[in-house]
């Protein structure tokens, strides 16, 4: 059984109890506690079942690299899948689940699956799909949809409780992990002077280091790192960061860091999480290593873990996973195992190393207290399902027969180690193939490369390659300093300190345990624990054609699971590597990316959730809106009325009633979205005969004139009113939605291509309210508030004037998009809701009523007048949309000129606008496409025409319609047929686009 | 006539620090050549400050001129003074290539305060905010979460902060959720 020992237990305080539940059953543990040690030390070493073939699976690792011990953790607002109960900090009232289960834990339907393993070899789902498809449809996907996918959504009606925010953060240097060599390479780097980030991805500095012993300087390694954090704390140039995870390392010295705040205090004031983005000149990747596991039957059964992994649980926690212990190893470094269960007061039965010769000083260590050591040895087999009962051991160099059975409930195992590579790979470091160490290690000649083209990444310590302590400090002092000089400081050359530890012999590579075992052995022999991949399943794909290591990966699922193959990978690449014939260099790895380890979806969005999702615009007058009914509608990140909805009203008779009282009486609309650039300069009126269709240069003082731009592969882009402010200054307006985009299409224009034009561009749209007074009452109202001539012959049509009305400051345009009597008057925004209320209150007695965007809409329809995003859609050009009135002929050129004179664009077979009438009066469905005769090479009805805008009309009382026709302009009355979506055919007369007062008396009044 | 009102009215919020609207501030937007003569003594005039250098801020009070392109200033002036010191401007640089416009009414402007003020603004901004590297005297036109902003620093540390009048309730929630309680970061 597992159980916390009397003694030990470095990062435990014994004087805090802390209490929790898994599945259900309360337990308890110590402050300090990871929920894996407090689980261990309630004898719960079964933690989960695997994804595949639901195996009992207990915890294996220490940290980050933990494929089985997955929970879902915390409840409601607060639960969230795939925690790794290693790297989860034990807190008073902390709730868990295991995954993969069902009907629970103990018990489950679903390990079925393993008695049916030979049915799901690897590559079963790409075989699968084979089959005809009924079968995949009725018999295999509703099996896959069950059993796929890792851990439990979160309810979907809940909302995550915690909020998350982002922190842009400049270094010198970023160091990323806080072992002894990343605080010895921090420590380098800041005595150069250099401004230093160092981040530690757990709550404790020093890494390994404490735990697997020798002398610093003559030190404890505990009592150096003590020191050398103390001494960085007092460095100003040093930020120092526990709980912050190097995520991930990007172009040009970005790098994410994962700060994990309060998930081990849930519910304290503060973010959770905190993304920090940052800009590093170099980064030194001091991430450590990771030990292999070795690939023996049953390597997977709750007990078995790695050698490392169960000595941390002694010497960290106090906790032992069994009181008989057996180790495994390749190395001597797992004799370090041994020697501490033993010591802690464990039964260690015997260190089983697969090498002939035995191991050196440490094993020697080992034997003098009394652990038998059995050279030449193999683990054939581990039995037990939930918990290791026996292991059968036998020769290395065999097939697994002969076997000797010895009862026991724990085994440590260790294949050697492999340095964390991730992040020195993950913008383009590559790796080299280590023969001695049998492991990859980051290629000094070939670093991710900075944009002056030199390497950004160092790596340090056993990150590096280096696995003695006395190596890893020196490495780690080269690094600090190379580092600091790259970013441009001159490092103080000091020597590292001299770290002593037992001189060890040299490991030897184990792929398999044993050597040649016979098929039933490598069918239980586990590579990736969290995918349930099998070294069989990696030969079976080798056997099928698999060469590349991507491909394998892809096919066997091998190390895509989320601890992404940390542990799984070398061994797994190594089975391949043998099954092919080849070398593990030419074999090569899958690639690596970020994030290190999964991070929250709430880090990556930051701040933007809730009601900062997302901006949202907002006019001078749109809290007034939004309390008088406004029914909004989103017009990029602006929010406009739709229509203004009366209490017991629906929208469209609220838009019906809009539409008729614009016409009829006095309507208002919020019209400060539009676009307002200001363009100034001796060379301005030039620039603008570029910039539009029509010409703008001769445009008077005083004076308005309804553009055009094409960008300059022809189509129309945007429209808008051009008011001439004096001689040398234009006021441009744009559509809502074009403001920022016409913005920097000038400016673009004048930086790259007329540079040596004078010419200035100021965006103003938000120094203005703008309001439109439209309708037969549009005068009376402003000459009620009087303060300026606003007649026919002070402003007439298509004219401009400033003064005052009702003692604001106004510019009026006499502009019209609704055909009627209509002034749009921009006052500033700071009394554009005054000037609103003004005009309501003035406008009473003459039946005002603000109009939302979608009367705006049909009124132009009403008119025939185009908007850009309806008529137009990118490919649209003016002469489709017979706007050849507003295209002049006597400019020598303008943007979208020549274009326009290319054999496509003057096709006469190009769709045309025009009007639609249905026959019976009922709205045509929107975009609805014209069915014309015959079929097209695909068998589908040609088509020759669309339906670009459609509206019920109130004043006409029926549905109107624009669209682009076949020769539309051509077939003035003829019916066409439009089939609608919903089965019916819409029957539709072509007529001229202008519906509602032809002759244009009424906005020239 | 009515009292002109700033987007938020005065609105604030007290976390670890404090964010408050400023009210209305006049700006001009100046475009032309830096290193002309005549514009040089415009802006002095305008504003009693010298063209400033490249990610410079001279500001006093609600009076100043900061860069922000090389061929554009932002003019500070009092808001009730606008529309006369643009009058002046224009007057000063006749003959001159230059556009002076006013945007006083286009932003919104707050200011952060009383706390970890570099921090706050750190969350947001994509801008190097570390003691020496940005201090009293500089601003940035950057970007603040998703929209557009610009701040520079008081002698006092506090930060003002300009957004346009749109993004103005965005920006002042923006502010606070990094202005949240518990959110310290302890790094400057």
């Amino acid at each position: 059984m597992s159980t916390r020992l009397q003694k030990q237990g470095r990062l435990i305080d014994r004087s805090k109890q802390i209490t929790f539940k898994f599945n259900g059953t309360t337990m308890r543990g110590f402050e300090g506690d990871t929920l894996a040690s407090a689980l261990m030390a309630n004898d719960q070493m079964m933690m989960g079942r695997s994804f595949k073939y639901h195996r009992p699976r207990g915890v294996v690792a220490s940290g980050a690299e933990e494929p089985n011990a997955l929970v879902g953790l915390g409840e409601g607002a607060r639960f969230e899948p795939n925690q790794r109960a290693t790297t989860t900090e034990l807190f008073e009232g902390l709730t868990s689940i295991s995954q993969n289960h069902w009907p629970n834990l103990e018990f489950d339907v679903g390990a079925v699956n393993t008695a049916l393993a030979r049915f799901l070899p690897a590559g079963f789902y790409y075989k699968m799909f084979i089959h005809p498809q009924p079968f995949w449809k009725h018999v295999y996907e509703p099996i896959i949809r069950r059993s796929a996918g890792l851990g439990k959504a979160p309810d979907k009606e809940t909302k995550d409780a915690d909020t998350y925010e982002h922190f842009y953060a400049f270094a010198d240097v970023m160091v990323v992990g806080g072992g002894v060599a990343g605080l010895q390479a921090a420590k380098a780097a800041a005595q150069s002077g250099a401004k230093v980030l160092l981040v530690e991805q757990t709550a404790h500095w020093g890494g390994r280091a404490p735990v697997d012993g020798g002398t610093i300087d003559g030190m404890e390694p505990g009592a150096w790192v003590e020191q050398t954090l103390a001494e960085l704390q007092a460095m100003d140039n040093v930020t120092l960061r526990a709980r912050t995870m190097g995520a991930g390392v990007y172009d040009h010295g970005y790098a994410l860091a994962y700060e994990r705040l309060t998930d081990h205090t849930p519910g304290v004031q503060g973010p959770r999480h905190r993304l920090w983005r940052v800009r590093a000149k170099q980064i030194v990747t001091a991430t450590g290593a990771i030990e292999r596991p070795l690939s023996f039957a049953g390597n997977d059964v709750p007990g078995v873990m790695l050698a490392s992994a169960m000595r941390d649980y002694v010497v960290n926690w106090g906790v032992t996973p069994g009181q008989r212990v057996i180790v495994a190893t390749n190395n001597d470094d797992a004799y370090r195992t041994a020697i501490i269960l033993k010591k802690a007061g464990v039964d260690v039965l015997r260190v089983i190393d697969a090498r002939t010769s035995g191991g050196g000083a440490l094993a020697d260590e080992a034997r003098s207290l009394g652990i038998r050591v059995d050279p030449g040895k193999a683990i054939a087999k581990v039995k037990g399902g939930k918990r290791v009962k026996k292991v059968a051991i036998c020769n290395q160099d065999g097939i697994g027969g002969a076997r000797e059975e010895v009862a026991c409930d724990a085994v440590a195992m260790s294949g050697g180690w492999s340095p964390v590579v991730h992040l020195w790979s993950h913008c383009g470091g590559k790796l080299i193939w280590d023969d001695a160490q049998a492991h990859f290690r980051p290629d000094p000649a070939r670093p991710p490369l900075g944009a002056d083209g030199n390497g950004f990444v160092v790596p340090a310590g056993a990150a590096n390659g280096p696995v003695s302590l006395g190596e890893v400090l020196a490495d780690a002092q080269t690094a600090g300093e190379a580092a600091a000089n790259a970013a441009g400081f001159a490092p103080k050359t000091a020597d590292a300190p001299k770290g002593e530890v037992e001189v060890e012999l040299p490991m030897e590579p184990v792929w398999l345990m044993p050597a040649n075992a016979d098929t039933p052995l490598r069918m239980k022999a586990w590579l990736d624990f969290q995918n349930d991949v099998k070294v069989s399943d990696v030969q079976l794909a080798a056997r099928e054609g698999y060469e590349s290591v991507e491909h394998t990966k892809r096919y066997t699922t091998l190390g895509m699971a989320t601890d992404q193959g940390k542990l799984s990978n070398i061994n797994g690449l190594a089975t391949l590597a043998k099954a092919l014939g080849e070398d593990i260099p030419q074999v090569g790895t899958t690639t690596f990316r970020p994030p290190y380890t999964p991070i929250s979806m709430g880090a990556i969005g930051g701040e933007a959730r809730g009601e900062v999702f997302q901006p949202i615009r907002k006019t001078p007058i749109h809290d007034w809106n939004d309390a008088n009914g406004a029914d909004w509608e989103p017009v990029g990140h602006w929010r406009r009325p739709f229509a203004y909805v009366r209490p017991g009203e629906g929208v469209h008779d609220a838009v019906n009633r809009e539409v008729k009282n614009a016409r009829e009486n006095l309507g208002l609309l919020d019209a400060s979205t539009l676009g307002k650039i200001i363009v100034k300069g001796p060379d301005a009126g030039k620039f603008l005969d570029m910039m539009y269709t029509n010409m703008m240069s001769n445009l008077k003082p005083g004076k308005c004139r309804y553009g055009l731009m094409c960008s300059e592969n022809g189509f129309l882009i945007d429209d808008g009113v051009v008011a001439r402010i004096d001689d040398d200054t234009w006021l441009c307006h744009t559509t809502t939605g074009g403001a920022e985009r016409i913005h920097g299409h000038m400016e673009e224009w004048l930086q790259t291509e007329w540079w040596d034009w004078n010419v200035y561009v100021a965006n103003v749209t938000e120094q203005y309210a703008q309001i439109a007074v439209v309708g037969p009452n549009a005068r009376k109202v402003l000459e009620k508030l009087g303060g300026m001539d606003v007649s026919d012959a002070a402003i007439p049509f298509m004219g401009w004037a400033d003064g005052k009305i009702g003692g604001f400051d106004c510019r009026v345009y006499r502009i019209s998009f609704s055909g009627e009597l209509s002034c749009e008057i921009a006052v500033p925004a700071s009394q554009g809701l005054a000037f609103w209320e003004a005009l309501l209150e003035a406008g009473k007695e003459f039946g005002v009523m603000p109009y939302g965007t979608e009367a705006l809409h049909i009124l132009r329809a009403e008119k025939g007048f185009i908007m850009i995003g309806d008529e137009t859609d990118g490919t649209i050009i003016p002469q489709d949309l017979g706007l050849n009135w507003a295209i002049s002929k006597k400019k020598e050129d303008f943007l979208g000129k020549r274009a326009q004179q290319r054999s496509h664009m003057t096709d006469r077979n190009r769709w045309k606008l025009v009007g639609l009438e249905t026959v019976d009066g009922s709205v045509l469905p929107d975009g609805a496409y014209a069915a014309g005769e015959g079929v097209n090479a695909n068998g589908q009805r040609n088509v020759i025409g669309r339906v670009t805008s459609t509206y019920y009309s109130a004043n006409l009382d029926r549905g109107i319609a624009m669209g682009l026709v076949l020769h539309g302009p051509d077939r003035m009355g003829e019916v066409i047929e439009f089939p609608g979506t919903d089965g019916k055919i819409y029957k539709a007369k072509i007529v001229d686009p202008v519906f509602y007062d032809k002759e244009g008396k009424k906005q020239n009044v | 006539m009515s009292d002109p009102v700033s987007a938020l009215n005065h609105v604030s919020y007290v976390g670890i620090a404090r964010v408050e609207e400023t009210g209305l501030q006049g700006m001009i937007t100046l475009r032309g050549d830096l290193s002309s003569a005549a514009l040089g003594k415009a802006v002095k005039a305008a504003t009693g400050q010298e063209v400033p250098d490249v990610r410079r801020a001279a500001v006093s009070g609600d009076s100043g001129a900061c860069w922000m392109s090389p061929d554009e200033l932002l003019l500070l002036v009092p808001y009730a003074e606008v529309e006369a010191k643009l009058a002046a401007l224009n007057e000063a640089l006749k003959g001159e290539h230059a556009l002076a416009v006013n945007v006083s009414d286009a932003r919104a402007v707050f200011k952060v305060s009383d706390g970890p003020t570099r921090e706050v603004m750190a969350k947001l901004a994509p801008a190097d905010l570390s003691p020496g590297v940005f201090e009293p005297g500089e601003i940035r036109r950057t970007r603040l979460a998703q929209v557009a902003g610009a701040f520079w620093m008081e002698e006092d540390g506090s930060f003002r902060v300009i957004c346009f009048r749109s993004t103005a309730d965005y920006v002042f929630k923006l502010l606070s959720v990094a202005a949240q309680p518990g959110s310290e970061v302890g790094v400057f």
